[in-house]
């Protein structure tokens, strides 16, 4: 994902655009080689996957942050630290459910749908589906299992876009010694 | 002030990346003997290694490296002469023999890899305080080995002078290069061992800097 404005003086920064734009060609190339918006959706999830478990290293070298006890704390980082360093903004975070374990994340604009129209016939399709992926990867490596999946949409006519995330267990045979 | 090498352990355990930097390879000493060698040698792990006798900085422990020029391959020669047999004929005298500390093959730095990992593990549980991290620091008097644990379970580890300081933000640099060069090429298989040239570039560039100038510029 493209690293956005405020990492003053790095190279690699790039527009954010050609981001999203890339994003569009491979949803769009996606639509052709598949049957359904099902099977688009599970390719989006698990390319977000695949870049989640990669991306979260880089989360953590850079954005010192130590380890999360709560959940709570995690919906803080992922919000106000995480989006903000990889897409340049901030979603609220509300809903919680009366545990404690299940939250959304509200987003009142998303880059990645920031051109995007969705053609009729395709009301199944989560557009942005790759978040979702690069979610449950990312959390999966410190040790999280949660589940990840868009409730609302812009694209659909919704208000907002709303990522509901619903913590299921902490992955205990995978937490990395002396850290318990 | 110096970086000797550096290992990166992955969280089950396995090396996936090792360097050595250049200029801290193991001295070698030559020297011509006359018949009989006043060494006692003996074959030690397919090696043949000193075994008493220490002289003109051969050290116990020192294993031949090669006899006449020509390199040794365990306890044989390039040449396929097992090499106390070459040691014990004395036509073969005067004889010009190498010594020095053997190398370490890639599957013993892969077994010590894998020691430290259980040594850190071991550390953790045998701590009398709870909530012990594994081990951070091991210092001898001739290195300090430093380990830092991701929260993900991958270790880096550096092995330096016992006087380099500012570890801490070497090794994190060493993380950063890790999630940049190694993550991010997308022919990289997570928890394989790293060939990538871009990140050995990185990485060294990250030692040399430390070397060169201290830690505050890089």
């Amino acid at each position: 994902m493209s690293r956005q404005a405020n990492r003053a003086g790095d190279p690699r920064k790039v527009n954010g655009e050609l981001f999203t734009l890339t994003y569009g060609a491979l949803v769009a190339q996606l639509i052709k080689d598949y049957e359904n918006d099902e099977q688009v959706n599970k390719q989006l999830d698990k390319m977000g996957y695949n870049m989640g478990v990669r991306l979260i290293e880089d989360f953590l070298a850079r954005a010192n942050t130590g380890r999360c006890n709560d959940f709570r704390e995690t919906a803080d980082v992922i919000a106000k630290v995480a989006f903000k360093l990889y897409l340049g903004l901030t979603p609220v975070v509300s809903n919680w459910s009366t545990t404690g374990d299940e939250f959304s994340l509200l987003l009142e604009s998303n880059p990645l749908t920031e051109f995007v129209e969705l053609p009729p016939g395709h009301s199944n399709l989560n557009y942005s589906n790759l978040l979702c992926g690069a979610l449950r990867g990312a959390l999966e490596m410190v040790q999280m299992d949660v589940d990840v999946r868009f409730v609302q949409d812009i694209l659909k006519g919704d208000n907002i876009t709303e990522i509901r995330l619903k913590f299921i267990k902490r992955l205990e045979d995978a937490v990395p010694v002396g850290e318990d | 002030m110096t970086i000797f090498s550096v290992y990166i352990i992955n969280k089950a355990g396995s090396l996936i990346y090792h360097y050595d930097a250049p200029n801290t390879t193991r001295p070698a000493v030559e020297k011509t003997f006359s018949y009989p060698l006043e060494l006692v040698l003996k074959v030690f792990d397919e090696k043949v290694t000193v075994a008493f006798g220490e002289r003109d900085g051969i050290k116990v422990g020192h294993a031949v490296l090669g006899i006449n020029g020509i390199p040794a391959e365990g306890r044989f020669l390039k040449d396929k002469r097992e090499i106390l047999e070459v040691l014990s004929s004395e036509k073969n005298y005067p004889i010009n023999v190498k010594f020095g500390r053997p190398p370490l093959s890639i599957n013993e730095r892969i077994m010590l890899a894998s020691m430290l990992h259980s040594l850190f593990a071991i550390g953790s549980q045998l701590s009398p305080e709870p909530h012990s991290s594994g081990i951070r620091t091991m210092e001898t008097d001739t290195f300090k080995l430093h380990c830092h644990q991701t929260m993900t379970g991958v270790k880096f580890v550096i092995i330096t002078d016992p006087k380099q300081g500012h570890v801490d933000a070497i090794l994190k640099k060493m993380y950063e290069a890790y999630a940049d060069f190694a993550l991010k090429n997308p022919f990289y298989s997570l928890d394989m061992p790293i060939r990538a040239e871009l990140f050995d570039n990185s990485l060294q560039s990250v030692i040399e800097q430390a070397d060169k100038y201290g830690i505050s510029n890089i």
